[in-house]
């Protein structure tokens, strides 16, 4: 499996994300100035303050020449997964429902969570954010729970910003476009103190649709 | 060209974390009585055709789905 790794001027954690790739498959990182994915059979959009983060945060990267490409690979089912600033773009561009806001207590957070995913399982991986409030209208946030979109919560006493419903990350419609805020990639070698976060690499993996 | 300029504010209803800490902060320096602080930004530009302008904002100056935004033709 080729793994493809979007890198935007001001992406940080493109890195961490090829090396989470590379023990699944191969990885090869993606210059924001591409137009082609290459054969990438799955795309991380990886966390940073693409282009600045300017106006707000990822709303210039999802006009990139990549992103375009993107999203005719999502709309053609090709799996696709944003971290933190890879959410935000991912929720910018439409490839997922609702917004990532400020904190609501304004602060910047970075600390290990713990996130419940569907069917129960939880993992321990750490999230670094200060816009990862997720918000949608409560019609829509009650249309993703019903379809099953909510993809992972914040434990009881994890919510790090006041993410609606305790949300930490969405899939869309068909399933194949995931999005969350905390760090999946950060969390793949015991030495870091979780492995955690390659379960979420491998449930992307089979999320081709 | 015409001038403009367009004020993007956090839809009514969503918290405004930034609001709030302004709006707490007050009383300390001596402003009683100040409420409802809302905190967003303002955009000044120069366009040759105005008429794109709302599409411009829909698109990229503001996240219709979180916040308002009124445009002003100076």
């Amino acid at each position: 499996m080729i793994w493809g790794v979007l890198q935007f001027p001001g992406s940080c954690d493109e890195r961490d994300a090829l090396h989470a790739c590379s023990l699944l498959g191969e990885a090869r990182m993606i210059w924001h100035e591409e137009r082609d994915l290459g054969s990438a059979d799955a795309v991380v959009v990886p966390g940073g303050f693409s282009y600045g983060d300017y106006l707000r945060a990822g709303a210039i990267a999802r006009f990139s020449p990549a992103m375009e490409a993107v999203a005719e690979f999502a709309a053609a089912g090709g799996p696709v997964l944003g971290i933190c600033n890879g959410f935000q773009v991912l929720c910018e561009a439409g490839l997922l429902p609702g917004a990532l806001l400020r904190n609501e207590d304004l602060r910047f957070v970075c600390r290990q969570v713990e996130l419940i995913g569907s069917g129960e399982e939880r993992l321990s991986i750490p999230a670094k954010h200060g816009e990862g409030r997720y918000w949608a209208p409560e019609e829509m946030l009650d249309e993703l729970e019903a379809g099953g979109q909510v993809a992972y919560r914040y434990a009881p006493g994890h919510n790090p910003n006041g993410s609606a419903r305790d949300i930490a990350g969405v899939r869309n419609e068909s399933g194949n476009v995931l999005g969350l805020m905390p760090h999946p990639e950060h969390a793949v070698d015991p030495l870091t103190g979780s492995t955690d976060g390659l379960k979420v690499f491998e449930a992307l993996a089979g999320a081709r649709v | 060209m015409a001038k403009a300029r367009v004020l993007i504010r956090p839809k009514e209803g969503i918290l405004d974390p930034q609001g709030k800490a302004v709006e707490r902060a007050l009383p300390a320096l001596g402003f009683e009585g100040v409420e409802h602080v809302r905190v967003g930004r303002m955009v000044e530009l120069e366009a040759e055709d105005p008429e794109r302008l709302s599409e411009l904002c829909e698109k990229l100056l503001a996240n219709p789905l979180i916040e308002d935004y009124e445009i002003q033709t100076l």
